[in-house]
């Protein structure tokens, strides 16, 4: 992790280096009133075209990140005390429709999707916030999103709150996708999905991916976050305890017990057939011993 | 049966001036949470407005100018709550529009004085006659006029962007800025809208058979609020439905007054409320509302 930077540095910095499309979030300290402090100097990057994962248990700080760089901290009366968020070399300063603008998307927790409006009048919200007004431009946004989710295209005019978890948590995704971002916030889309619908989102998260969309995947569900990422950093109260590539995370024993363990005893180390495939990757990874949570200092920075 | 049809008829009349109203204090519910207890008074500024105006420049234009205006206070209102008292509790916005309803309602009380000001409507108290109906023609033109109005405003809230993202934001203010939906700018819409359309009404509530626009105009529109909960609150349809049913009894309660004695004189004035009461015993969200009125 860098030493905590002052503004003036890292507004130094982003001239310097070459910030096309990154994600940088610089020793961020948030609080909400007077009293919760929720981030305690996060820092992290997101370059482009790349997912990073956060990992973390509950109130560990994640939703609070996401917020800060989605720019709705304001609405949960939080307020950024200290830090910055910069994107595509831009500074991102807590107004959520600027934030999308600069092409910054998020997916908020539990899919918040309109339950009351149509899934076609959740697709046109989610288009509101580009620049464009063109109807041709939001018939092709749309039909971007119904080539990707075609279950979408099906319910197009049911009451979007009759969809089934999975096909919300599309819904939501596709929503975003509207805006056509170049960086996509997921809050934990795994979150209360079967074993198959998740491997279905992975799937999902993946394509949009590989269409250049950079990811910052925010997961309780630290096996599929880490297979589907490159680099991960773990959240606990407020600050990042470890740092690395997503490979590496997934073998270290911290990681396994702490946010991979709990599987295999819920499962009795025998997961259902459906369940088995998103925890492939931890279970084949070899059983270290080694290094605790100090050792795994030098992942950070 | 020639009564029926005419108490009827008035009944759709008022219920269509109550909806211009009813509306207006369900979108700024939906849009902002706020309970507007000015809505009274700023429909008798935007009237007041009308009627000081309409000698030098016409009817129509009078209108609009105190539609305008009404907007713009409206607006002001939203403004200073929000960025004056940024951060505060709905419930602290609620109380501030009950300060304002005062300030407004007690300057306004003195510039209207104890007169009944003209609108200088077109309609005057002419009356059209249907077979052996008779209706007044303001009647019949506030039916009109509404249905267009309303009709627009639906339209708009269906179709229009800003009818969307109004919708969204009410539906979940957080996921609609995620959207990159400015929840204060839909907000200032809605207060907008709704002084507008209040000051529409105010003509109407001051034309034939009443005598003119005075200080008790603000109080006549109180009889929309039963309609906006009736109606659910947060629903437009409802807003409208609400209003009809409001109208109508009222009109009923009117009409048949000599029927209604045995129930104590007054009966109509009470009437709206009854109903309201009945039917949030039946239905205590109201007939269209959503499943809880707090908002986040
Ligand atoms: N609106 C709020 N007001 C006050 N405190 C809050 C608010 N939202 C979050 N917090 C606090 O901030 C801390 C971090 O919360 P956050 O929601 O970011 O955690 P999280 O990692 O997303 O947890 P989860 O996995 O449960 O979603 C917690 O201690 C929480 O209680
Ligand atoms: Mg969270």
């Amino acid at each position: 992790m860098s030493p905590p930077e002052t503004e003036a540095e890292a507004e130094a910095e982003t001239q310097v280096e070459t910030e096309a499309g990154t994600l940088r979030v610089c020793d961020l300290h948030v609080s909400y009133g007077r009293s919760v402090q929720a981030l305690h100097g996060v820092s992290l990057t997101v370059p482009q075209g790349r997912i990073v994962a956060v990992l973390g248990s509950n109130g560990a700080g994640k939703s609070t990140l996401l917020r800060a760089v989605s720019g709705t901290l304001a609405l949960h009366r939080g307020t950024v005390e200290r830090g910055t968020v910069h994107f595509d070399g831009v500074r991102l300063s807590g107004d959520a429709a600027r934030s999308v603008a600069a092409g910054v998307v998020q997916v908020p927790e539990g899919r918040r999707i309109f339950g009351a409006l149509s899934v076609e009048d959740n697709l046109r919200a989610g288009f509101l916030g580009s620049a464009s007004r063109s109807r041709a431009e939001l018939r092709a946004a749309r039909e971007r999103v119904f080539a990707q989710f075609p279950v979408l295209a099906e319910r197009r005019r049911q009451a979007a709150g009759l969809m089934s978890g999975g096909e919300q948590q599309m819904l939501a995704m596709g929503r975003a996708l509207m805006a056509a971002p170049r960086l996509l916030l997921l809050d934990e889309p795994s979150l209360g999905l079967a074993p198959l619908m998740v491997q279905r989102i992975a799937e999902i998260i993946r394509e949009i991916n590989a269409q250049g969309t950079s990811i910052l995947l925010v997961e309780q569900n630290a096996a599929m976050a880490l297979e589907l990422s490159d680099r991960a950093s773990v959240l606990d109260v407020g600050q990042v305890r470890l740092e690395g590539a997503s490979a590496d995370l997934a073998a270290a024993d911290e990681v396994r017990r702490l946010y991979l363990g709990e599987t295999y005893e819920t499962g009795c180390g025998a997961p259902d057939a459906d369940g088995d495939a998103a925890y492939a990757t931890a279970a084949s990874a070899p059983s270290v011993t080694g290094p605790g949570l100090t050792e795994l200092g030098r992942w950070n920075g | 049966m020639i009564k029926l049809t005419e108490t009827v008829l008035n009944g759709l009349a008022l219920g269509s001036v109550y909806a211009l109203i009813a509306l207006g204090f369900v979108v700024i519910f939906k849009a902002s949470g706020v309970m507007n207890f000015a809505h009274g008074s700023l429909l008798l500024f935007g009237g007041y407005v009308t009627a000081r105006l309409h000698d030098a420049i016409g009817f129509i234009p009078a209108v609009l100018v105190g539609a305008a205006l009404a907007a713009a206070l409206a607006g002001l209102v939203q403004l200073l709550a929000t960025r004056g008292l940024r951060g505060a509790e709905i419930h602290t916005l609620t109380i501030l529009t009950i300060g304002v309803d005062v300030l407004l309602s007690t300057e306004l009380n003195r510039q209207v004085g104890a007169d009944y000001l003209t609108m200088g409507d077109p309609w005057g108290a002419d009356v059209t006659r249907l077979g052996s109906i008779t209706v007044a023609d303001a009647r019949i033109a506030s039916i009109a006029v509404a249905i267009i109005v309303i009709g627009a405003f639906f339209a708009a809230f269906r179709w229009s962007r800003w009818g969307l993202s109004m919708r969204s934001a009410a539906a979940d203010p957080e996921a609609a800025a995620l959207m990159g939906i400015r929840l204060d700018r839909v907000r200032l819409i809605a207060w907008c809208v709704a002084g507008a359309l209040a000051a529409l009404a105010a003509v109407f509530l001051a034309a034939f058979p009443a005598p003119g626009l005075d200080r008790t105009t603000s109080q006549i529109a109180l009889s929309a609020f039963p309609a906006a909960i009736l109606g659910g609150m947060d629903s437009a349809v409802g807003a409208l439905i609400g209003s009809l049913v409001i109208g109508l009894t009222a009109a009923m309660a009117a009409g048949y007054q000599n029927e209604l004695s045995v129930l104590g004189a007054g009966f109509s004035d009470v009437a709206p409320y009854l109903v309201m009461v009945l039917v949030l015993l039946v239905r205590p969200t109201g007939l269209f509302g959503s499943k809880e009125l707090t908002r986040v």
